[in-house]
């Protein structure tokens, strides 16, 4: 498996995140090293058989009372937003029509 | 100045030092260490006000079992009311809204926090040179760097500008930088510290925990942090040991101690190797039973690593849109246009390869290649630790491959940092607890530092032998 320079533009889509020529070219040869010595881990016998780790601990569903309890005002929401308009985060149009 | 915690709560006690003093011992060793670069805040006046509360405190007979303790703390962690950069530029101005539970703790023990530490950006780095905040230099040598990610937290305990720090650990973020700056680092087990008010890297990974110049100090932080919180459903409802009790009273005779056999020494440093071999002959002299065992999934542990890590991150790091708090890029004619715009102004490079490849190895076609394989080889990764364990009730490793490496020796060869976590990473890959500690010098005089992985909950452990090994050598 190798990544090409559509598949670095595929991801950056999907990732939300913008690259120049010279930065795609860099990408795509630093991410063909890190998954060419990822790879290695196909060598293990026996893998097809495993079942994969999910939860770390033992731990089960964690559950609690369904009664609201004290979290940030709107104030506090709000305290940090680029931009905001009353109660609500303002942000640009959604589409450009 | 104090050794340790201990002998300064005497003096503290017996009224022959105040916490103002001692605030202002390490206000005074931050601004001659600037150049270092440690910090990203520094609290000078509100440090020193909070001393003067602590002292009338410890007048009244009514303070806290951390009395005057100065700690710092790493920047991926939220204290509120102060920014929270997490080193990223696109959390420059970020003020957070709560405060950590594990710093709450250290607080209401009458801990004073001294300031906020420089780390890699969203704690991705092994030698915090990806702080958009600048470099963190090794107060050893400082053509040379602290390690990372919790670079700024290792220095700062290094240079006398605290006494102990916070760091948090994901792959080896707490160890690796203690080994090069010569000082102890813990990696508690998964779920012994709530993560909340952690910003998540890589939420089945991160942990968070002490660094120090002596084992009690750490002990002794990690006991008021330990515990079960409602905010974090991950944090083990565990018994907490009395860490900080009795760490001297440790009898090496009849302790079992593994020593891997199968261990990947191709890049490790000639004199780390002796060091580990020294102390090894140390232990068995002394009593303690060596047992060589066997980890043949260790060497696949980077690549699991990076293949989860890099997928929970990208998925983390998905709430940085520039939408309702950081930064927002200006100009941005639709939506979609101001999501895409501010994460690349925000983000720093190797952030973005880490959501590249973490978006990569979730994307469709791969799941199953990358993502799912990465999980069966974390179940075998434990495994392999529930098994040595059964046979011994510690491994000592190296914790590093080399002492610390020159500023920009590998920022051009993102492989070559990776493979710096090769003795860390496992033991985040299996939950188990770990700890560096200061154990000699190669050749130029640099810090070599050996890592102890204890069974899961055997902080007490692990810390105790710790502390043996440092006694003793």
């Amino acid at each position: 498996m190798s990544v090409t320079i559509k598949d670095v533009e595929k991801i950056a889509k999907l990732a939300k995140l913008k690259f120049t020529e010279e930065e795609k070219i860099k990408l795509q040869g630093e991410m063909n090293e890190v998954l060419g010595y990822i790879d290695t881990i196909n060598q293990i016998p026996g893998l097809e058989d495993v079942k994969p780790l999910e939860n770390i601990n033992d731990t089960e569903n964690v559950f609690r009372e369904d009664v609201s309890e004290k979290c940030l005002t709107k104030e506090e929401a709000l305290k940090n937003a680029p931009e905001k308009t009353e109660n609500f985060f303002k942000v640009p149009k959604v589409l450009d029509k | 100045m104090y050794n340790d915690y201990a002998a300064l709560r005497a003096g503290l006690d017996t009224g022959r030092v105040s916490c103002r003093d001692i605030v202002g011992f390490y206000l005074n060793n931050i601004n001659k260490g600037k150049h270092i670069n440690a910090f990203l805040l520094v609290f000078s006046e509100e440090a020193l006000k909070r001393a003067d509360e602590v002292d009338q405190k410890l007048k009244a007979g009514t303070a806290g079992k951390l009395a005057g303790m100065v700690i710092a703390v790493k920047d991926v962690l939220s204290l509120k009311g102060y920014t929270l950069t997490c080193s990223s530029r696109i959390l420059k101005n970020l003020e957070a809204l709560y405060t950590a539970t594990a710093i709450q703790r250290l607080l209401d023990e009458d801990a004073i926090i001294i300031g906020k530490t420089n780390c890699d950006e969203f704690a991705m780095g092994s030698s915090n040179e990806n702080s958009a905040y600048g470099n963190v230099l090794n107060p050893l040598d400082n053509s040379r760097v602290p390690g990372g990610s919790s670079g700024g937290s290792a220095a700062a305990v290094a240079a006398d500008m605290c006494m102990v720090s916070l760091g948090t650990d994901t792959g080896g973020s707490i160890r690796q930088p203690a080994a090069f700056c010569g000082i102890s680092g813990l990696k508690p087990t998964y779920g012994r510290i709530s993560r909340f008010g952690l910003t998540a890297f890589a939420s089945s990974f991160d942990s968070i925990g002490p660094f120090a110049k002596n084992i009690h100090d750490a002990a002794l932080v990690l006991e008021v942090m330990a515990g079960k919180d409602k905010n974090d459903s991950t944090s083990v409802d565990h018994r907490v040991e009395s860490y900080s009790i009795g760490l001297n009273d440790f009898n090496l005779k009849g302790a079992k101690i593994g020593v891997i056999s199968d261990l990947d020494e191709s890049a490790l440093q000639v004199e780390i190797k002796d060091t580990l071999n020294r102390t090894i002959e140390m232990l068995r002299s002394k009593g303690a039973q060596i047992v060589a065992v066997e980890l043949p999934n260790l060497k696949y542990s980077i690549q699991a690593y990076y293949i989860l890590t890099t997928a929970e991150a990208s998925s983390n790091l998905a709430r940085f849109d520039g939408a309702r708090y950081g930064l927002r890029a200006k100009d941005s004619a639709v939506l979609e246009d101001m999501y895409v715009n501010s994460r690349t102004e925000g983000f720093g490079a190797e952030v973005k390869r880490r959501i590249m490849l973490g978006t990569y190895v979730l994307s469709h076609g791969y799941y199953d290649a990358y993502y799912r394989k990465a999980q069966k080889v974390r179940r075998l990764i434990k495994e392999d630790f529930q098994r040595v364990f059964k046979e011994t009730d510690f491994i000592l490793a190296p914790t590093t491959p080399t002492t610390a490496f020159k500023l920009g020796e590998k920022t051009n060869d993102p492989l070559a940092m990776y493979l710096n976590d090769i003795y860390t990473t496992s033991s985040n890959l299996s939950g188990n607890p770990a700890i560096s500690i200061p154990a000699g010098e190669d050749s130029s005089g640099l810090p070599i530092g050996l890592q102890i992985i204890g069974k899961d909950f055997d902080e007490t452990g692990i810390l105790k032998l710790g502390n043996c090994i440092i006694s003793n050598s």
